[in-house]
């Protein structure tokens, strides 16, 4: 009795919750549901719709209206098809090298490597990330350029770079994002419990059929997870395409090019990369991997 | 830096001083007259506010000068430097700066939108005789006969070259567009729709059966022409430049052998090898003046800062820093670095100017003085520009 009194009398707040379950719901999801909806949401909808505006032809100012106007460009626009299909197929690439060099640098790094090896490795994973965006594009621009480092080092083998172009673009954009996919499939790994491989190794299974049937499996989720990150992040870039690209346009090429110039055009063809990944997110829902992550 | 600067002033070419030379055989300026709002003029000048606001290219607003501005006046100068025209009219249209140094693109859709207002120019005693010819009564700052604008500078885009490679200065630009050129994928461009002028200053040139009179007023086959010579040039480029500093390292790292440029951009590269030349065809150019906000409230501390940064030390200091001939030419008499400086850039030589077409808004009305066939309009060449890339 005496107690509860006292309680009661020190807590105000919880004892006021307590009794009121909604207002208890209401300031926990309060801050977060202002941030999504009003400042996520509601922002990128003000964004999307103007893909349906007019623009004036010779002040470029935007005023509200209705057309599919700026649809009909970048869908029928052979320079914009052609620019949606090249930037799908760079950002596919790019997510497939990463998981290529993902899987067997994670195996390595939990279940071989020594711990100050993996340490070492982790570091210098992670290292690039300390390093400014930009300035990782212009390090590959320089290493890249006729007379810049990868020419000089390869001269004696007789060998010259592509020059900026495409396979160049690839080449920055896996060096970018190759921590993302890194970082959770080396983690997956390494919840995958000794005993599954001493397991599959008394089974008779050599070693890639583990990888294959034991290990490939388990860390499908963490792949997906970084593909994610991969996929959608190459997709909307374009300074990596602007200065290691050579005359390489991506999505977002010409969408920088169109921001200020013509903004219900931009808009208009940001859906293009929306839809990708939206697709790519349904193709990786179906395989169920989303429901593991 | 600035970024995609297309100009505007050609459009009715025959009021601009700077390219009568060009176009001294067409058509009377009056013809052309473009709808503006009719906004008041700034009548007298009164107490100065505080502050002035300002929207300028990198280079333009420095402490060097804007010190003395605000001792003198008691303006305090709050710069916000802009990357490209298109930011520029972004940022004036948010009603929250007094004052821009707009090329002649964005003046004119400045002044067409209504966002600027004209100036009273017996209140700018510094926008004197000494102001170089070719920069007065142009049609970017200049519309209908009513000066919105002072001028600050210019400058061309020129053909830069490895002389290393080339083995001398190329006389035509047809290193740059032609299929049989010899530096095929070590070629730069500039990255903007209004490079569809450059291309359009070579066909009148070498296809004089187009019919074109004025890079910036194409009728729809002549615009046809000129993005079929861009798709032909997007065989054999190696690179489109909008950012300086790329275009700088592309030069020097060897990517590239001939390309579009400025000046000042060579004079960054710093290489004895790599010059620039104004090929027999002519070319394009930048022309930059002030404009004011229609809705500003700082507008003495504006006026103030147009006649300040008019005198010769000033506008000299402001072109030395950018890299741009300046528009006062008094200035180059001032000292021998002065003289020095005005030669690098041309900036007396109004025969070499008169050799530029400086960028200009296109727009529905043929500012070639054309009336029987509707011209393309900006939004065109944007829409146009796009396909070229592929």
């Amino acid at each position: 009795m005496m107690t509860e009194t006292i309680s009661k009398q020190s807590r105000p707040l919880s004892s006021f919750l307590l009794r009121r379950a909604k207002v208890r719901l209401f300031s926990l999801l309060a801050l977060p549901m202002t941030w999504i909806v009003g400042v996520y949401i509601v922002s990128l909808f003000l964004l999307l719709i103007t893909a349906f505006w007019n623009v004036d032809p010779f002040t470029s100012r935007v005023s509200p209206g209705f057309n599919l106007d700026n649809f009909e460009l970048v869908l029928t626009v052979p320079a914009y098809i052609a620019t949606s299909i090249r930037t799908l197929l760079i950002a596919l690439t790019v997510t497939l090298i990463c998981i290529l060099f993902a899987v067997p640098l994670g195996i390595y790094m939990a279940k071989i490597a020594k711990p100050w090896v993996r340490n070492l490795l982790a570091v210098a994973i992670t290292l690039p990330l300390w390093a400014g965006y930009l300035v990782k594009i212009i390090a590959m621009r320089l290493v890249f350029t006729e007379e810049g480092f990868f020419n000089w080092a390869m001269a004696p083998f007789g060998i010259r770079g592509p020059g900026f172009s495409v396979p160049i673009v690839i080449l920055t954009l896996t060096y970018l994002w190759f921590p993302y996919m890194a970082l959770p499939v080396y983690t997956a790994i390494r919840q995958i419990p000794p005993n599954l491989f001493d397991a599959s190794s008394d089974m008779g299974a050599k070693g890639f059929t583990t990888v294959n049937r034991v290990v490939f499996p388990l860390i499908v989720p963490a792949v997906i997870a970084g593909s994610v990150f991969t996929f959608s992040l190459s997709l909307g870039d374009y300074l990596a395409a602007r200065f290691t690209g050579g005359a390489t346009q991506m999505i977002g090429s010409i969408i920088a090019q169109n921001i200020n110039l013509n903004p219900p055009v931009a808009a208009a063809y940001s859906m293009i990369p929306i839809l990708f990944i939206v697709i790519y997110l349904m193709v990786a829902r179906r395989t169920g991997s989303l429901e593991r992550m | 830096m600035k970024g995609k600067k297309l100009a505007i002033l050609s459009a009715l070419s025959a009021s601009v001083l700077i390219i009568s030379g060009c176009s001294s055989s067409s058509e009377d300026s009056s013809a052309v007259s473009i709808e503006v709002p009719d906004i008041p003029m700034h009548e007298a000048m009164g107490e100065f506010e505080g502050e002035l606001n300002i929207v300028n290219w990198s280079g333009f607003v420095e402490p060097a000068w804007t010190d003395k501005f605000t001792a003198d006046t008691g303006c305090k100068v709050n710069p916000r430097v802009a990357g490209t025209s298109d930011e520029m009219v972004t940022l004036m249209r948010t009603g929250n700066y007094d004052i821009v140094s707009a090329s002649g693109d964005a003046a004119l859709r400045l002044i067409v939108g209504g966002d600027v207002q004209p100036l009273n120019i017996s209140l700018i005693p510094n926008f004197s005789d000494d102001i170089a010819a070719g920069m007065k009564g142009n049609v970017y700052d200049t519309v209908n006969g009513k000066p919105y604008g002072v001028p600050i500078g210019r400058g061309a885009n020129l053909l830069q070259y490895n002389e290393d490679v080339t083995g001398g200065a190329p006389e035509s630009w047809d290193v740059v567009w032609e299929l049989d050129t010899p530096y095929k994928g070590k070629i730069t461009a500039y990255d903007a729709p209004i490079y569809i002028a450059d291309a359009a200053v070579y066909l009148m040139y070498h296809k004089p059966d187009l019919g074109i009179k004025n890079p910036y007023a194409l009728d729809e086959t002549q615009l046809a022409a000129a993005i079929d010579l861009l798709k032909q040039q997007n065989q054999v480029i190696g690179e489109y430049w909008s950012d300086p500093v790329a275009q700088i390292t592309s030069f020097v790292g060897g990517n590239t052998v001939v390309g579009t440029s400025w000046e000042v951009l060579r004079k960054f590269a710093g290489k004895e090898n790599i010059k620039t030349t104004l090929p027999v065809e002519g070319s394009t150019g930048w022309f930059d003046s002030w404009l004011v906000s229609s809705t500003t409230k700082n507008i003495n501390c504006a006026y103030a800062w147009m006649d300040y940064t008019s005198k010769p030390e000033v506008n000299g200091a402001i072109a030395v820093n950018f890299g741009m001939a300046p528009a006062n030419v008094a200035y180059c008499a001032s000292s021998p670095e002065a003289q020095a400086h005005c030669d690098t850039f041309f900036a007396e030589d109004e025969e070499f100017f008169k050799r530029i077409w400086p960028w200009t808004t296109p727009i529905e009305t043929c500012v070639d003085g054309r009336k029987d066939v509707k011209c393309t309009s900006f939004q065109d060449w944007t829409n146009a520009w796009a396909t070229v890339k592929g």
